[in-house]
């Protein structure tokens, strides 16, 4: 399903035939040996260890304990349970993880949770207001501003950023500041639009 | 990803100490995660310096001063770039995307590593990647790669928008390490790749960048820079140049030129700048000036177009530097 092969995508670098039976051979190795410490066959430094961060999401905080690996992107859908925002090429190209952290926009795939203790953290579950639609959310129905959805809450976010930040002032430059998400439907007028009109009315 | 160990430096001398006994430094990680996550980059140990007082942007006598850790959007945004060094905010502002803007530090930038394919991919040759594997660039696809200080190890460009302004600026950075701190000017904090295209600058081990000194002066308002690329935003660059010119009484009193997309690192053209001195700034002199910046051009199967692309650049750029002098 799509959160499985965006999850195959995520740890998919390309596997030489090599390292491929590389790694085959060492999983051998290891079951042959049941009575070998596990720890003695990776290096000492081979290890992770978890790291406690504090983060309060849409204004709930929350203590976790996380990989150093892992993403705010994947901390937010896999252990806060908060799939809104997207994993789409999950190398910092698409935008569509797209987030505000303390109050700025940027891309959560390329973010390390363990690195962002006292994070303050938005995201588009925390837009509506009791039942309520966003202003910027209403906009894009408004507008038309998506078709298949998928990149729509990274494009929402990022929109919110460019207008605190002001770069609002004509669609051309609306389309400049928004170049960090793309939108494989090609919604482009319609996302213009729906930031634009947002950004007059506040 | 392989598994690491992930320290917060309290200080510049606990940061340095750890990247002495091999810790890497990660500060925005827009470079380095994504490597790291194609596992191209596989540190044990990672040094968080993000709450390191590196973060200031100052104004020092005459000089901008711009800490390692300001983010490239903060930079973009302040009124004392914009004012004194317009050249690195526009630069700035052509790289990357709003998002990894807010995330990515200055210090990062100039050590960010190449957008070679061939890098990344695992199984392709890559002298960069590991030393001595060939390099699959060299007879595969190569329209973006580099026509200048390549060599039959390593074609890749180096791919950072305001490393080519802060080249053309004569910019200085600071370093600390653990042999104490130097400075020296950011052009030479490049290599070029010759046979060990694995090397990519000069800093020495456990070596931080701390800041970077931009020296003022009348040139500096009138500088532009110029990105050529495939689309309009977001994407790097085919060929860029950055212009810097002095004009007194109608007539260059000095010109600065650096070229990106081209030079396996920030390229400046010293043979352009001195060609134009005491000439008036048309487009003839720039036409002149400009047909020196490819000698010395080694083109690859698909990126002759920029043998073409590089000089027209550099004529459109001091047209632009022409027009805010």
């Amino acid at each position: 399903m799509a959160e499985n092969s965006s999850e195959m995508h995520s740890s998919g670098p390309i596997v030489s035939r090599r390292e491929a039976l590389q790694a085959t051979a060492g999983a051998v190795a290891l079951a042959a040996l049941p009575l070998q410490p596990a720890a003695a066959t990776s290096s000492p430094a081979g290890v992770s260890s978890d790291i406690a961060v504090a983060m309060t999401v849409n204004g709930r905080a929350h203590t976790l304990i996380v990989d150093p690996r892992q993403s705010i992107l994947d901390v937010l859908r896999e252990t806060l349970d908060l799939p809104g925002t997207k994993k789409g090429c999950n190398q910092g190209a698409c935008g569509a993880c797209t987030i505000l952290v303390d109050g700025k926009r940027i891309v959560s795939c390329l973010t390390l949770a363990s690195m962002h203790d006292g994070a303050d953290i938005q995201t588009i579950e925390g837009l509506e207001n009791d039942g309520e639609l966003h202003p910027l959310q209403a906009a894009f129905v408004e507008h038309e501003g998506l078709q298949c959805g998928f990149c729509t809450s990274g494009q929402i976010m990022s929109g919110l950023g460019c207008i605190a930040e002001g770069h609002v002032g004509s669609p051309e430059e609306i389309q400049f500041w928004m170049s960090g998400n793309i939108c494989r439907c090609g919604a482009y007028p319609g996302i213009i639009a729906a930031v634009a009109d947002v950004a007059e009315r506040s | 990803m392989f598994p690491f160990t992930l320290e917060k430096a309290g200080s510049t001398q606990v940061a340095i100490a750890a990247a002495a006994s091999g810790a890497r430094y990660i500060a925005g990680g827009t470079t380095l995660v994504d490597l790291m996550r194609d596992e191209v980059e596989r540190p044990e140990r990672l040094i968080d310096i993000n709450r390191l007082p590196l973060g200031d942007i100052r104004v020092e006598g005459e000089d901008l001063i711009i800490g390692a850790l300001a983010r490239m959007a903060e930079v973009a945004a302040d009124e004392n770039v914009k004012r004194l060094q317009p050249l690195i905010a526009e630069s700035l502002i052509e790289g990357a995307s709003p998002q990894l803007r807010n995330m990515a530090s200055m210090g990062g930038n100039l050590l960010q590593r190449v957008r070679c394919p061939y890098f990344r991919m695992l199984d392709a040759g890559c002298n960069k990647r590991t030393p001595g594997s060939g390099c699959a660039a060299i007879e595969g696809l190569n329209a973006g790669h580099a026509i200048l200080g390549t060599s039959d190890h390593c074609v890749a460009t180096h791919p950072s928008d305001v490393a080519v302004a802060l080249v053309a600026l004569d910019a200085t950075m600071r370093v600390q390490g653990p042999q104490g701190e130097r400075s020296f000017p950011v052009e030479e904090l490049f290599r070029l790749p010759g046979d060990t295209p694995d090397l990519e600058h000069t800093l020495l081990p456990g070596e931080l960048i701390v800041e970077i000194r931009v020296p003022s002066g009348p040139h500096a308002r009138s500088a532009r820079y110029l990105k050529v690329r495939d689309r309009a935003s977001y994407e790097f660059a085919l060929v860029s140049a950055a212009a810097v010119l002095a004009i007194e009484d109608g007539v260059i009193r000095e010109a600065r030129i650096a070229a990106g997309g081209v030079g396996t690192r920030p390229w400046r053209l010293r043979a352009c700048e001195a060609a134009l001195g005491g000439r008036k700034p048309d487009r003839q002199a720039f036409e002149e000036a400009a047909q020196l910046a490819t000698e010395g051009v080694r083109p690859l199967h698909h990126n002759a177009f920029k043998v073409v692309l590089l000089p027209r650049t550099i004529v459109r750029a001091l047209e632009m530097a022409g027009e805010v002098a």
